[in-house]
């Protein structure tokens, strides 16, 4: 059984069918990407991933445990971190202390009323945050408003403040969407360097073939609210119903 | 020091100097001179200096950290005052068992507030807990008359039980025998200096409130309010539940609104609902901008900017304007009085609010910010500041 069960999942808004028999299994330990061209219902899949749309159908489960109808905070709680379209940072705050806060987050649960103590007292948590600053190459960084930093260090921040969380799955929506073409390599070798330095379990939404086929072990194409077809990314490139729903669109545009 | 680093130690001392010296700071002129009517060192304007700064700290831990602008903390205010003169009614004059009493039922009204407005964010927010602060001053004029006394304004009677207060018990508001109005006076030369033990008391208090706010502000929770302001929705996807924090920021500041209303009952056994309406929420909102939102030592300084306006401007009548411009000729000196009629006495609406779109426009970030500046430009060489809190921050928006 894999760590995220999808089954059988529907989804209906008025007159559409965004899905319909969703069926997929994300396997511990792999790159699991979910293609599809635009309106195959990437987007209302991860929004059920995270508790953000509940399902008419179906269910979803972690390690055994039904996500639906929690709350964004409990799912993380549960150990599935998301990385945002755009980078969603602490635009105010210092870079450390953006990597601080999933810090405390991770130790204390989802609250904790901790105003009598100073952060800098919890040295554990400052060391695992430095350390992990240092992992993405931002150590020189570490007092700067996080709102001044470039896209790409803003990136890295968030997969940073994910990563610090030891999370046991990552749902990455869309990366490099709206990314220029160098800043899309840069996030790829960043993801590559995490699969390679730690156990961890991503799933990732993309239309972009270039980093799909680059991370990806897994495939899943979806296509008008159903699952394709599901392979390795080097049967996925010869599959012809593939080319015909998806690939051949894309490399002609 | 107290769980501070170097840095805050110092900035604790320089407050508490500065608030031990107040009634020597707030009177630089001779007490005969044209000029004492400037003079602000009188303990009745203290003690709202103090007061008022305690309300403003509080407000602070809202609205400077979370961002969430509440537009009804004089309700607050307000039952803290009723809370200390039913305490004053039952048991005696000291002020301890008020004051106490104010914090708890305040922060209980908090909560209840608190717990319905905080399922909105935004304008919807504010206007929430505009209305239950409107509410809670039409209903301290009508149905609950029977615990606010209506217009008249709570006050203590002679036939009251007063069950501690035993025979020759003291007739005002005290601490342990200590009395709020005792004062003593002391001349240096033409000077005249007032050390009122209302003001003492006050500033005490004051004190461990300010610290109290700084430990908050440094600690993990002031942490993750400041996380709340910045990105909510980052917050709850890093695995932290907003709504508690919110809350939790809430009740404090409720409390700390209460404890000011407290002390001003304490000072003047009075409670009249007027402290609960909206221009008293308005008030506490303006003395945080101007002197800086989310800055340890702006609101402070906008409740002292306010306050000094309110008694010291307001007095200032065309009589005292024609006395200034007397060595004019008759022409001009009229001319003048009446071009400055508008912006003096009853007019210092005006001028504060004037000042307040100055401030808004050209410094964001307060008074705070006028300071830094000012330091800046002595210094040549900005030096590199990444400390947020001491740093003026971009002023959310209102609607924020």
């Amino acid at each position: 059984m894999g760590l995220l069960e999808v089954k059988d999942v529907g989804k209906r808004f008025g007159g559409l069918q965004a899905l319909s028999d969703v069926n997929l299994s994300v396997q511990e330990n792999t790159v699991h990407a979910i293609i599809g061209p635009n309106g195959a219902g990437k987007s209302t899949l991860l929004n059920c991933l995270i508790g953000k749309l509940i399902p008419d159908t179906g269910s979803v489960t972690f390690q055994g445990q039904s996500v639906l109808g929690r709350k964004p905070h409990e799912i993380n709680q549960m150990g599935i971190s998301r990385i945002f379209q755009t980078p969603e940072i602490f635009g105010d705050l210092t870079v450390l202390e953006n990597v601080l806060i999933p810090c405390f987050a991770k130790r204390d649960g989802s609250f904790r009323m901790h105003a009598f103590e100073t952060v800098e007292a919890e040295k554990d948590l400052n060391e695992k945050a430095v350390a992990m600053l240092e992992d993405v190459n931002m150590q020189d960084k570490l007092q700067m408003q996080a709102s001044s930093l470039s896209r790409g260090d803003k990136r890295r921040l968030e997969m940073a403040m994910s990563l610090v969380q030891d999370p046991k799955l990552l749902l990455l929506d869309e990366p490099t969407a709206g990314m220029a073409r160098a800043d899309t390599n840069s996030t790829i070798d960043l993801l590559k360097e995490i699969k390679e330095k730690r156990d961890i379990t991503m799933a990732i939404i993309e239309h972009d073939m270039h980093v799909v086929f680059s991370l990806a072990e897994r495939i899943t194409v979806l296509a008008q609210g159903t699952p394709l077809v599901e392979d390795t990314p080097d049967n996925i490139r010869d599959h012809p119903k593939v080319r015909e729903a998806y690939l051949g669109e894309t490399q002609q545009t | 020091m107290l769980g501070l680093n170097q840095r805050d130690t110092k900035f604790l001392l320089i407050v508490i100097a500065l608030t031990l010296f107040t009634p020597i700071l707030l009177q630089p002129f001779p007490a005969d001179s044209g000029l004492a009517q400037f003079n602000a060192g009188y303990p009745d304007l203290m003690q709202r200096f103090a007061i008022f700064g305690i309300f403003a700290i509080g407000f602070n831990i809202l609205f400077g950290l979370t961002g969430y602008l509440s537009f009804g903390h004089a309700a607050f205010l307000g039952v803290g005052s009723y809370s200390t003169v039913w305490m004053f009614k039952l048991l005696n004059y000291n002020v301890l068992p008020g004051l106490v009493l104010a914090i708890i039922v305040s922060g209980l009204f908090a909560l209840l507030i608190g717990y319905v407005s905080l399922r909105r964010s935004g304008i919807y927010f504010s206007i929430l807990t505009l209305a239950f602060a409107q509410m809670s001053f039409n209903l301290a004029y009508s149905v609950l008359t029977p615990i606010t006394n209506g217009e008249t304004g709570l006050q203590v009677y002679n036939d009251d039980p007063q069950i501690l207060m035993g025979e020759n018990g003291i007739t005002t508001t005290h601490f342990f025998g200590l009395k709020m109005n005792a004062s003593h006076i002391m001349d240096v030369g033409p000077w005249q200096f007032t050390f009122n033990f209302g003001y003492y008391f006050c500033a005490v208090i004051a004190i461990l409130a300010f610290y109290l706010s700084l430990r908050i502000f440094r600690s993990p929770f002031g942490m993750m309010l400041r996380a709340v302001k910045s990105n909510q929705q980052r917050m709850n996807y890093t695995g932290l539940s907003s709504r508690p924090y919110t809350l939790a920021a809430f009740v404090i500041s409720g409390m700390y609104a209460g404890l000011a209303g407290g002390l001003l009952a304490s000072m003047d056994p009075l409670a009249g609902a007027e402290r609960m309406q909206w221009t008293a929420s308005g008030e506490v909102v303006l003395m945080t901008i101007l002197g800086g939102a989310g800055t340890m030592m702006g609101p402070i300084l906008g409740a002292g900017f306010i306050k000094y306006f309110e008694n010291i401007f307001s007095k200032i009548n065309d009589q005292v304007l024609h006395g200034w411009f007397a060595f004019l000729p008759d022409g001009l000196e009229n001319a003048l009085v009446w071009l400055l009629h508008p912006f003096v006495g009853k007019g210092w609406h005006l001028t504060l609010g004037i000042l307040f779109m100055l401030v808004v426009v050209f410094l964001p970030g307060g008074l705070v910010e006028l300071g830094q500046r000012i330091r800046n430009m002595f210094r040549k060489k900005p030096k590199a500041d990444n400390d947020g809190s001491h740093k003026p921050q971009q002023t959310p928006h209102v609607a924020e």
